[in-house]
């Protein structure tokens, strides 16, 4: 696999929950805060509807990082979905960092639905942090070996 | 295989000035499945609509792709165009290549590039949608109203006008919450009292509403249309039913040394207490941390003098559980600390008042009982300094007070400064401003009026000192435009204290998971045109809880709020999320994982005969209660067995939209 330093961007996956994160994001969006635009969301109800199968996937297909934005702590929508998210994501991450994919790929962040510019700010530094750590190494599927 | 149709919306130039509209639709045009891909300066509009319409007619689509702005803005209009055409209104998926592209990307072609991957993404996810059908759920036409200042009140009056029933529960032993405090309101100098009483009075004797006062929402479960709540009636001690308000209690009552809240805690009152001449309830209520009985069995005086028997000491707090369509947060404000705030001196010097505090040494009601007095000793101030701007518009990296406005401190000031030169022109009047704000109808003729009419002196500047010397408040100060410091020797000094949320305000919020922002105001389901609802359904927003206003405006929201409510309550029936759970009875084995991370309670179990390929036999099963299912998908990552999955939100739909991302 061979990299070209100027040609290469990352590619990330934001997994953004309907109530807070994604209106987070319009919020940004409206207040025109840019952001890189390797950056995707992904609207999913809630942060704890995001499977770990949905980021083993991403990586699997050649992401470079996945962020999962959810309600800040109490405040979920769900009552209790992000603090299921927290706990598994911790899991994951750690299983992940054990698999090659650096615990700066991963990350969890609440952004409210007011937080235009904390969404951008995160973002912003989440793929600053992905481009500093160049490109991922795809999780191959070894069935296909 | 599937007909997917792509309509590109080009927002007018908010999306066209930085997505190539066209090349975006030409690159979707090959996508498995699509079979028209067509672009469009509006969509939204009428003629954009019509246009989806036919090509659903003409192409016998199966589902549908916008680009255009967020689903939550229009995900709702384009599902509605697509069921007038005889499409199932969930086969429409939503790119939002809007907010999430064109607003913030400046590059053409980085833009475009992204919108294409959007809307392939979106038409990945499509390809897995199934059509659903949503259903119905009952609505319970009752009405919860957290607070009773006048904004609770209002918004009660108007929804029982409609004939439903309200609760308004209250938190103090009366309702009327602020304004009751109030001396004169702005612009118009009209008593307070005389302009809120009547509304209490009419609140209490309207058949439809229920005051449930001195208890606070303990919890609230359930969703719009279906809250139930639970509501912690708090004890005090006295029997509401036989209680007359005839206050002999009070005046016999040796424990005298509770604080006044009603009265800023400028004067003391009894342990037994009704807090004002008017409070409605007109029932006593007894301070147990005041009251010799409750403390340590001794007294009971007021037991023996009441004629009435209304005296219980063993009342208990008591749990009431009620059933609700629509909830209306109403909690109100209150000042902010000024304790904190050192060089002001409020927290040394009794002399240092707040405007509220003002207010109440100002009515005929307080302390003084009307006549303005200096705190500390009861003589008639000479000099009164004013100082807006008490923690509000402050830098938000100093710490020291609010970021925003609080937007009626200019002129409750301009209306305390005119009272004083009207009924003591003796005094001088000094106020020291950052800048005069008054819109708002009659709001700058009320301003220029104090200035030009009643010679009060307004120094724009800020005040950097209160020091205290031989009982003198030198005001230290500057003038901006004399460009010099100056010191005003002050008998009185009044700081207009910012206002910020009710503290109670962020667990009500979490309580009934409506968003509130860093402020701790609640958040409105949108800033323009949803300005009384929150995003959460069923949850309405009324008075200061959403942000600063003045009494007309709290009023107006009030009315628009329980506009809303009635609007919910008049329907039997509501149409439910129909992106809920639900198990695949062969994958499931009962191994009720999914039914404990079930925040509603959706989940049961029940014994079926499953039958499938192979298998014929009686199982413990999942089951999902549509109706109580929300949507959040806990149970879908839980379940060990991927039998769960969420209707709208399928594992299949997300994974096709992961593959299209990282393509």
């Amino acid at each position: 696999m061979s990299v070209n330093e100027k040609t290469w961007k990352p590619k990330v996956v934001a997994f953004c929950c309907n109530w807070c994160s994604y209106a987070g994001a319009d919020l940004a969006g409206s207040g025109r805060l840019a952001y890189p635009a390797e950056i995707k969301i992904i609207r999913v109800p809630c942060s704890c509807r995001v499977n770990p199968m949905f980021i083993l996937r991403a990586f699997e297909r050649g992401a470079d990082g996945v962020i999962i934005c959810g309600c800040h702590p109490g405040d979920c929508h769900y009552t209790s979905g992000n603090y299921y998210a927290r706990r598994r994501m911790t899991m994951l991450f750690s299983m992940l960092d054990f698999l090659g994919i650096e615990r700066g790929r991963t990350r969890v962040e609440w952004v409210s639905a007011a937080e235009g510019q904390k969404f951008a700010n995160t973002m912003n530094e989440f793929a600053k942090t992905i481009t500093e750590l160049g490109e991922n190494r795809k999780l191959g599927d070894l069935r296909c070996k | 295989m599937q007909k997917i149709g792509v309509f590109v919306c080009w927002c007018g130039s908010n999306i066209a000035a930085t997505v190539d509209v066209k090349a975006v639709a030409e690159a979707v045009k090959n996508e498995p499945g699509v079979v028209v891909s067509t672009e469009y300066q509006y969509m939204c509009s009428a003629a954009g609509q019509k246009m989806i319409q036919e090509a659903i007619k003409e192409h016998h689509l199966d589902g549908i792709v916008v680009c255009s702005c967020s689903p939550r803005m229009h995900e709702a209009t384009f599902r509605k165009t697509a069921e007038a055409a005889g499409l199932n209104p969930y086969m429409v998926e939503i790119a939002n290549i809007r907010e999430q592209c064109s607003w913030i990307h400046k590059d053409m072609a980085e833009g475009t590039e992204k919108a294409i991957i959007l809307a392939r993404s979106a038409i990945a996810k499509l390809r897995n949608n199934m059509p659903l059908q949503a259903g119905t759920s009952a609505v319970k036409k009752r009405c919860l109203v957290i607070g009773g200042g006048i904004a609770g009140i209002q918004t009660a009056l108007d929804v029982a006008d409609a004939g439903f029933e309200v609760d308004i529960v209250e938190k103090r032993p009366t309702i009327g919450g602020r304004m009751a405090q109030l001396d004169k309101t702005f612009p118009t100098l009209d008593c307070s009292a005389c302009i809120l009483t009547p509304k209490m009075v009419e609140a209490s004797q309207s058949e439809k509403i229920n005051i449930i006062s001195y208890a606070e929402v303990e919890k609230v479960n359930g969703f719009v249309g279906n809250f139930t709540a639970t509501i912690r009636k708090k004890a005090r001690y006295v029997d509401e039913l036989k209680c007359t308000g005839c206050g002999l209690c009070m005046a016999k009552c040796p424990a005298k040394k509770g604080k006044n809240e009603f009265n800023m805690e400028l004067d003391n009152r009894p342990a037994i207490y009704i807090p004002f001449a008017q409070a409605i309830p007109n029932v006593a209520v007894i301070d147990p941390e005041q009251c010799n009985k409750l403390k340590n069995d001794k007294c009971g005086l007021c037991e023996r003098v009441c004629t009435a028997g209304a005296i219980n000491y063993k009342q208990q707090d008591e749990l009431i559980e009620r059933e609700y369509g629509a909830i209306v947060v109403a909690t109100g404000f209150q000042p902010i600390d000024a304790n904190p705030l050192n060089e002001l001196g409020y927290a040394e010097n009794a002399d240092v008042v707040t405007s509220l505090e003002l207010e109440r040494l100002m009515n005929a009601a307080g302390p003084s009982k009307g006549t303005l007095v200096r705190p500390s000793d009861g003589k008639h101030p000479h000099t009164i300094v004013f100082v807006q701007c008490v923690g509000s518009r402050c830098d938000e990296n100093t710490k020291r007070g609010k970021p925003y406005c609080s937007k009626i401190c200019c002129m409750y000031t301009a209306k305390h400064a005119m009272l004083i030169r009207e009924k003591y022109p003796d005094t001088d009047v000094h106020v020291f401003y950052i800048d005069v704000r008054t819109p708002g109808k009659n709001f700058d003729e009320f301003y220029r009026r104090a200035v030009e009419q009643y010679g009060v002196d307004y120094i724009k500047g800020q005040v950097g000192k209160v020091a205290n010397e031989n009982g003198k408040l030198m005001v230290q100060g500057s003038d901006l435009i004399n460009g010099e410091q100056i010191t005003i020797a002050a008998d009185l000094v009044v700081l207009a204290t910012a206002i910020e949320p009710d503290p109670t305000a962020r667990s009500i919020g979490t309580m009934l998971t409506s968003s509130m922002d860093t402020n701790d105001f609640f958040t409105e389901a949108h800033p323009k045109l949803r300005p009384v609802e929150s995003p959460t359904a069923g949850i309405f927003l009324s008075g200061v809880c959403q942000g600063p206003k003045d009494i007309p405006e709290t009023v107006a929201q009030a009315g628009a709020a329980a506009s809303k409510v009635i609007g919910l309550l008049a329907k039997d029936h509501l149409v439910t999320n129909p992106c809920v759970a639900g198990s695949n009875e062969l994958l499931c084995n009962g191994c009720s994982q999914c039914e404990k991370v079930c925040p509603y309670g959706a989940i049961t179990y029940i014994e079926k005969e499953v039958r499938g390929p192979g298998v014929r036999e009686v199982r413990r099963i999942a089951q999902v209660n549509p109706a109580v299912c929300q949507g959040c998908g806990a149970c879908t990552v839980t379940c060990p067995s991927g039998a769960m999955d969420l209707k709208g939100f399928s594992n299949q739909q997300i994974m096709a939209e992961v593959d299209a991302i990282c393509l």
